[in-house]
């Protein structure tokens, strides 16, 4: 167990303080609804840049990437530089003219302006839950980290954190979100900085790491390079970690994935809409774009570098490594280190194995191996590298990203619960002052669900697994009703509708007839007769993705063809070909959306060769 | 709208950066404050330090020139 010095509560404290004090300032600039929800749409790009991307770097971006890091390596990457950067520079070019243009407060209100209430209904309550228990999810996640790492109580922790998150939002509504967003970016970025500069340090830099990497590639079955080239063993699926080839990995996460994920949800897409103008919300995932695509080494490489750091580099008093200490070393031995190599001087790595909630032993796979507890490898570099100061540093940052994180979801609920269920189903016509109050009340139960949803996945740990499949089936084929709303003039309500239900439905046909090798039939798929099986969970995962797209594609073009369009007239502003080309407002060249998408991805593609 | 976000930005690190800083000076060469051999806590804090200098330099500059 880790101790905190004075120091890192006072670093802590002032951080809590400057968030609160952020609410309180905007709380006099909130007079109406769309202040509440929109920001009034008054913020500068690079503000709503920077909130674009810290909104959606919650805890499973900064300690899921870094789990993933240490499990498949660089190969990591491709969430950013194949899925996430061109879906932003896509729905900064693109989309973002409709969603802005056609004045509507949310992307479900989107989908009632093109097709029809039926749409936006689905849409929207599926949404409402899903964010909700999302935030619940990762508020578990973080009660549990600060309880095994700091032996802090669960119950305190997702209180306060809870508790601070509600205070800021209430106060100051969208504005004070996305600021205290912007905030939490720079702590992120300055928190886990050294922890890439010391670790990279301790293996002796990229060419040191990629030594030490080789050595857990052939230990694991595969060629050297396999943790440390992007591109080089993508050709077949079971020839690297991830377990899938460059198809399903392009289509699947690269197309459906990542554009569903960054074209249509409404948490990131939410924070463009409150930009003071159409060019700033046009650039404002592009500017995202810039810090994004250099995030693999911020998050995924403390992953990398936790399996294979020497794990006795680092003595000293303030920086006791946590109670699974003791286990660490016979863990790491056995699944880091060549067997050849076994003595107690080449203790590499220092993520814990993943232990047996109800003996708690070590679990072992099917080759008798220990498992490693991978969501820990981030957390475990930072109280090892980290002295007191630095440390508080530290962990501002992760609770800062934990709270970012549930603040996008809150803050994208209560527009939600308020404009597209509230004010359409439960009360319509009310003044405006009726939904700004509706608003805050609607910030106070989203963080009490949020809160009921934490104490819910701690005690039944299925039922949050089987919620998040019920969330990947209802999201996979989003993109393809969004891309045919604004792009096909001849999509009609009645096909995105049942587009959208059957693409649903496929994806939950394709899981129930996979499953992932080495999985057992239930909630990891197969519970329709195992048909086919995968290398790994990821592939299943971007399978059951495309299934569910091309099943909404489609469907929603049929469905379109046999009922009758809405007038061309109806449709202005909401769709492409119908809708005047929107005009630039800045000055330089290079602030152009145009130029602008053209250095992101270029950058991009030379990021891809460097660690091809 | 409101306020200008680089003058709480500034503030927010230019503290952190003083308080870091002061914090590695006075801890310097005493067991346990630099596992890594490195004085890290003064060299991030004098980071920190000046990014809060920058964003609040930043911030006047656009008070005093304001554009449009």
């Amino acid at each position: 167990m880790t101790t905190l010095h004075w120091i890192d509560y006072a670093i802590m404290g002032l951080y809590f303080a400057f968030v609160l004090g952020i609410g309180a300032m905007l709380r006099r600039s909130i007079h109406t609804s769309e202040d509440f929800f929109l920001s009034g749409r008054s913020i500068p790009a690079w503000v709503t840049g920077l909130a674009f991307i810290s909104a959606n770097l919650g805890a499973q971006e900064v300690i899921g990437m870094g789990a993933s890091g240490a499990k498949y390596g660089i190969a990591t990457s491709h969430f950013y530089w194949v899925g996430a950067i061109p879906a932003m520079v896509f729905v900064g070019l693109f989309m973002m003219p409709f969603y802005y243009g056609s004045r509507a407060r949310s992307v479900p209100e989107y989908l009632k302006l093109r097709f029809d209430e039926k749409t936006r209904g689905v849409n929207a309550v599926s949404f409402a839950v899903m964010t909700v228990f999302s935030s619940g999810i990762s508020l578990y996640a973080m009660g549990k980290l600060l309880n095994l790492l700091l032996g802090w109580s669960f119950d305190a922790s997702i209180l306060v954190a809870g508790g601070i998150v509600l205070g800021y939002i209430f106060l100051g509504g969208l504005t004070s979100a996305i600021y205290n967003e912007v905030l939490q970016f720079f702590l992120i970025v300055f928190g886990f900085a050294p922890l890439v500069f010391l670790g990279l340090r301790d293996v002796g830099g990229w060419a040191g790491l990629s030594a030490r990497l080789a050595h857990v590639a052939t230990d694991n079955g595969f060629a050297a390079g396999a943790y440390t080239r992007s591109w080089a063993f993508m050709g077949h699926a079971s020839a690297n970690p991830v377990g899938v080839e460059w198809f399903g990995l392009v289509m699947g996460l690269g197309f459906v994935l990542s554009f569903g994920y960054w074209c249509t949800d409404f948490l990131v897409v939410q924070r463009a809409m409150a930009a003071n103008s159409m060019t700033a919300a046009r650039r404002t995932p592009l500017i995202a774009a810039l810090p994004k695509m250099l995030f693999p080494f911020l998050v995924i490489l403390p992953g990398m570098l936790a399996l294979v750091v020497s794990s006795t580099s680092v003595r000293s008093p303030s920086v006791a490594a946590p109670a699974a200490a003791p286990a660490v070393a016979g863990a790491a031995a056995t699944a880091t280190v060549a067997p050849s190599d076994p003595g107690p001087e080449r203790r590499d790595g220092i993520v814990p194995p993943k232990l047996d909630p109800r003996t708690g032993e070590p679990l072992r796979d099917a080759r008798g191996r220990v498992v490693l507890d991978y969501d820990l490898a981030t957390p475990m570099m930072l109280v090892h590298f980290f002295p007191a100061g630095l440390l508080g540093l530290g962990l501002t940052a992760l609770l800062a990203s934990f709270m970012s994180g549930m603040a996008g979801n809150v803050t994208a609920f209560n527009t939600v619960w308020t404009y597209d269920l509230y004010q359409s189903y439960i009360r319509r016509g009310a003044p405006d002052s009726h939904y700004l109050a509706m608003g805050r009340f609607a910030t106070v139960f989203g963080v009490a669900i949020s809160i009921a949803a934490a104490y819910v996945a701690a005690s039944f740990n299925n039922i949050m697994d089987f919620l998040q499949l019920v969330f990947a089936f209802v999201n996979a084929p989003l993109f393809a009703t969004f891309a045919l709303g604004m792009f096909w003039p001849r999509a009609t309500g009645h096909g995105a509708f049942s587009g959208l239900v059957s693409g649903i439905l496929a994806a939950a046909v394709h899981h129930g007839i996979s499953l992932p090798a080495g999985a057992h039939v239930g909630v990891k798929g197969g519970y329709l007769g195992v048909v086919t099986t995968y290398p790994s969970e990821l592939a299943q995962t971007f399978w059951t993705a495309i299934a569910a797209w091309v099943t909404c594609f489609v469907v929603t073009i049929v469905v379109s063809l046999l009922t009758r369009p809405r007038p061309a007239e109806q449709l202005h502003g909401l769709v492409y070909g119908l809708t005047p080309k929107p005009t630039d407002d800045v000055k330089r060249w290079y602030e152009r959306p145009g130029p602008l998408a053209l250095i992101v991805l270029t950058l991009t593609v030379a990021l891809n060769l460097i660690f091809f | 709208m409101g306020i200008d976000l680089r003058m709480p930005l500034g503030a927010l690190f230019g503290v952190l950066g003083l308080l870091l800083t002061l914090y590695g000076a006075a801890t310097r060469g005493q067991p346990g404050t630099e596992p890594t051999g490195v004085p890290i806590n003064l060299i991030w804090g004098v980071v920190l330090f000046a990014f809060g200098l920058w964003m609040l330099w930043l911030a006047r500059r656009a008070r005093q020139a304001p554009r449009m």
